[in-house]
This record gives structure tokens, C-alpha cells and sequence, in this order.
């Protein structure tokens, strides 16, 4: 649907301040033999459209969580997730996610597996074949199609996972911690990569990392959660221009002060304990 | 080029050992035959077209009993790995049946079947399905989440996530499976053949004990171990060294 038709019983036409995502009290809990544990609670917030709104949180507070409800892989205790005002129910190719974990398929090659998202498309085999090759080329792997993922590092890997997920031209990218494993030049790159591709594409995204510096070096905003149960702690958002260098000392000193709040917020200890990467 | 070199003299110190077991005379030359006079059998044997026959005879029961066991197992495997209720109750009957040695299955077999073609390739069957379903069946379960995952967010579910997914993830023990079904159907197969009344390389071996004739024996066994290992070396070997480049798995 590109048109926008006047019809007042068709509900409200989407306009641009209207959130592409959106929770609403969202909680969460999982059964343990010990009870429930609460991974979410009454978390709230909005994303809008063509946004990149980095998440910030310490490792287990329910990130991951967050990110399985907007991909519509878990559903909601109480409260609803929503995309474009509907609720989300399912897992759709218009969300795609990304992990930390690339989970390229081993018996097929770089190209082999941006095509194999194409498959259900109804493209045919010579126009899967096109916009895999364009998807690599976009992610700088132009020249790796025929490589199988086990010739590829961990950050063209990553960035082959990248083309796949974008090959299907979905307006939300969920990003879960997807540079964690990678080390400090390699995940530079990555981040230079994907703020360009970002841009040249506006899609919505959502990353979530544990990495103050991260955090602040991607992010339109970036939401701060605390430790299990994730509530909201903080919203900063980053005026900074774009593209972001990595060694910009705006950017450290802002991450510091990310850091400090959290520490007024949460005590210092666990703050250093909890977050990483403010130098 | 070294492991070649290697191997070829451990075989000629075996031989050279075997011929001068043989001219020691330990044992009656009847019961011992040597190197020479196994060969004779080999070759009068192939030249009467006993052997070839009899390989042929195997061969095709082999490849009906095998190919049943492979598709079924595969088949019978994937629903194991993926379908919780058939894993609770008939996974333990599978795992259960598998431990029976499938030349208990010939005395059924023959009063079902008679003895007949039938009678044993349903002991083929028995030995081997079972064994590559339990390969699989592993295979299937190890599967990392992940790709599953990965596969349900790219909206592929159904027939596609278990042809185009699960399947080729499920690959190298899917192999792991072939080769044991393999050498599993062999076994039924001798065993059957041995049993009941053949054509096949089993009655020869039977056939050579009836006529105290030893060197047939020492060559038809020669002969079993040379045809199953060439189908190891020349089906199997390619497979795995082609599926270990491809994931990556070679050190």
C-alpha cells in the first residue's frame, strides 16, 4: 500500500511522528523451579520510524527478552508491543533480528545464505541472485560470495548476517548485542558499516548492547535499563553529528556521563560491574 | 605418498607372515591354507563365475535393504529428533530395538516370510533402519537452536525448514548414520545368508565349510571385507572428506 486513501473509517493514516514501535507495560516473567522471575517489568517505551534507538543494559537483565517481543518470537504477560499501532503477534519478515551468534548456515555459502532469505519472496532464482549480490556488496563483502562461513572472520560473519537480515528489505532491524564477540577494531568497523548502511536505507532500528560506548557511539537515543527486572532508568539522547567518529572526545565524554548517572542511579560498583566501555 | 609406502609393507610383512605360518605346518594345511592357495580359490572363483554371482546376489540385496534402511531411518530419525510425543513413546522402543542383534529378527523372518528374499532383507532392514534412525535422531536433537531461530524469523516453517534446515544441519550425523547403517546391513545380511539357503557371498562361506574347503572360506571372507571397504573408501570416504571441507570441520 503506497497510496494514502482518504477514508475517514479506515482509522488514522500514518504520519511520521506517529512511533514506528512501541511497549506499553510491558512485563515478563519466566517460570523457574524457584517461581516466576520477572525478566520485564511494566517497561514502557516508543521508537520512532527511520529511528536508531540503542538499548543499554547489563548482561542478563532481559535484553534478549526485550528483543524475542518485538520480534514477535514471545509474547507479553501484561501490556502489549506494537509496530505501526498493531499489535505484534508473530514473527514477520518486515523485523528482522540479528544476533550475537551469526547462525549462518554452514553447508551454504556467503551467498547461499542471503539468498535462502529470499527464497519465500517469490523472486526468482536470477533476482535472488541479483539483490544477494547487492546486499554483500552494500556490507563490503562483494568479493566473499562464494566463500563458505567458515572462511569468513567473526566480523564478516557478522556482516554477512547483516546483508541477510537487510537482503529482506524489513523496515525494523532488532539488533541483540550483535558486535559483542568481536574485538575493538573489528566492531569499529562494524559500527562505521552499519551507521552508513543505516543511513542510506532508513530503517528503523533497535540495538541493544551492554556497552556504554557502543551505546552512545550508534544511537539517536540511548534507554538505560536496570538489572533483572529491566525497568527504565534513564533516556540520554545524542545530539552528536553523524557520521560519528569512534575517537571523538565528545563522544568518550558523553559516555562518561552516561556512566555517572547511572552510578548516582545504581550505586558506582555496580554500575563498573554492570555496564561497560566508558573508558 | 609416506602413509601409502607405509601400509603396502605392513600388508607384505602380513602376508610373509601368513606364508610362513602356513609352510610351518602348526595346523593341518587343510584347516591353515596359505596365501597361495587362497589366491587359487579367488581366482578359480572368479573364473567359474561363482563369485560374481555371488556378489551380485549380495549386492542387489544390500543396495534394496540399505536404500530401505536409509530412507526409512532418515525419515524415521528426523520425526524422532523434532516430534516430542513419537520421542517419549516410540523413541525408547527404537533405542530398545536397536540393541537386538538383527540375526534375532531371521527366526521371525523366516516363519513370517518363509524362507525367502524376503525373509532377508526384513533382517537387513531390522539391523540397519534402526541404526541410522538412532543417527539421525541425535543428528536432529544437536541441531543449534540458533539456526532454528534464525529460520523463524526469515518466515521459513513446514516442509522448508525440515528439507532446506534441519536436514542439511543434520548432515554430518546423517553421514555418521549412513556409515554405521552400512556396515550394520552387511552384518544382517552375512548372518541371514549364512542361515538360510542363498546365493549369496553368505552360502559361499557356508558352502566352503560344508566342503571343508578352508582357502574358500579365508577368500570369500577376503572378499566380504574387500567389498565393504571399498564402498567405505570410495562412497563414503568422498562424502565426509567433501561435507568436512564445505562446514569447515577439517583441523
Amino acid at each position: 500500500m503506497t497510496s494514502v486513501s482518504v477514508d475517514p473509517a479506515a482509522g488514522p493514516i500514518p504520519c511520521p511522528t506517529a512511533p514506528k514501535l512501541e511497549l506499553r507495560r510491558v512485563s515478563r516473567h519466566f517460570a523457574t523451579p524457584r517461581g516466576p522471575v520477572p525478566a520485564l517489568k511494566e517497561l514502557s517505551f516508543t521508537v520512532a520510524p527511520s529511528e536508531l534507538v540503542c538499548v543499554l543494559g547489563p548482561s542478563g537483565c532481559g535484553k534478549s527478552t526485550l528483543l524475542n517481543l518485538l520480534a514477535g518470537l514471545d509474547r507479553p504477560d501484561e501490556g502489549c508491543v506494537l509496530e505501526d499501532g498493531a499489535a505484534i503477534t508473530g514473527a514477520s519478515r518486515d523485523r528482522m533480528v540479528m544476533q550475537q551468534e551469526p547462525a549462518l548456515f554452514p553447508w551454504l555459502t556467503a551467498r547461499g545464505n542471503v539468498e535462502f532469505a529470499l527464497k519465500a519472496t517469490g523472486l526468482s532464482k536470477a533476482e535472488r541472485r541479483e539483490r544477494a549480490e547487492e546486499y554483500l556488496h552494500l556490507v563490503g563483502l562483494g568479493s566473499f560470495g562464494r566463500a563458505h562461513p567458515h572462511e569468513l572472520s567473526g566480523g564478516m560473519k557478522q556482516r554477512c548476517a547483516l546483508a541477510r537480515a537487510l537482503a529482506l528489505d524489513p523496515s525494523v532491524l532488532l539488533l541483540d548485542e550483535p558486535f559483542a564477540a568481536l574485538d575493538a577494531l573489528t566492531s569499529d568497523r562494524l559500527h562505521e558499516a552499519l551507521e552508513r548502511i543505516w543511513q542510506q536505507t532508513g530503517k528503523t532500528i533497535v540495538f541493544v548492547t551492554h556497552n556504554v560506548r557502543e551505546a552512545v557511539r550508534l544511537g539517536d537515543r540511548v534507554l538505560t535499563l536496570s538489572a533483572r527486572p529491566a525497568r527504565l532508568l534513564q533516556e540520554v539522547r545524542v545530539e552528536l553529528p553523524r557520521p560519528r567518529e569512534q575517537e571523538d572526545p565528545a563522544l568518550a565524554a558523553l559516555a562518561a556521563q552516561v556512566k555517572r548517572s547511572l552510578s548516582a542511579e545504581i550505586g558506582r560498583h555496580l554500575a563498573e560491574e554492570l555496564y561497560e566501555g566508558a573508558g | 605418498m609416506k602413509a601409502l609406502a607405509r601400509r603396502t609393507l605392513f600388508y607384505l610383512g602380513l602376508l610373509v607372515l601368513w606364508q610362513l605360518l602356513a609352510s610351518a605346518k602348526v595346523w593341518d594345511e587343510v584347516l591353515f591354507p596359505g596365501p597361495l592357495k587362497v589366491w587359487e580359490a579367488l581366482r578359480a572363483g572368479f573364473a567359474d563365475g561363482s563369485y560374481p554371482i555371488a556378489l551380485a546376489v549380495s549386492g542387489k540385496r544390500l543396495a534394496i535393504g540399505f536404500g530401505v534402511s536409509l530412507v526409512g531411518g532418515v525419515a524415521l530419525g528426523l520425526l524422532l529428533g523434532r516430534v516430542r510425543l513419537l520421542d517419549e513413546t516410540l523413541g525408547s522402543l527404537v533405542s530398545g530395538l536397536q540393541v537386538l542383534p538383527s540375526i534375532c529378527w531371521l527366526p521371525s523372518a523366516i516363519l513370517w516370510f518363509g524362507i525367502s528374499e524376503a525373509a532377508i532383507l526384513f533382517v537387513v532392514i531390522m539391523g540397519a533402519l534402526l541404526a541410522v534412525a538412532v543417527a539421525v535422531d541425535g543428528g536432529v536433537k544437536s541441531v543449534p537452536p540458533v539456526y532454528l531461530r534464525q529460520a523463524r524469523t526469515m518466515g521459513v516453517s513446514g516442509p522448508r525448514l525440515w528439507l532446506e534446515v534441519i536436514l542439511p544441519a543434520s548432515l554430518p550425523a546423517l553421514l555418521t548414520g549412513a556409515k554405521l547403517g552400512w556396515s550394520f546391513a552387511w552384518r544382517s545380511l552375512m548372518a541371514g545368508e549364512l542361515l538360510s539357503i542363498s546365493m549369496g557371498l553368505g552360502s559361499l562361506l557356508q558352502t566352503g565349510r560344508d566342503l571343508n574347503d578352508m582357502s574358500q572360506v579365508f577368500a570369500v571372507m577376503l572378499l566380504i571385507a574387500g567389498a565393504a571397504l571399498a564402498v567405505d573408501r570410495l562412497v563414503f570416504g568422498p562424502l565426509e572428506r567433501r561435507v568436512r571441507r564445505v562446514w569447515g570441520l577439517t583441523v
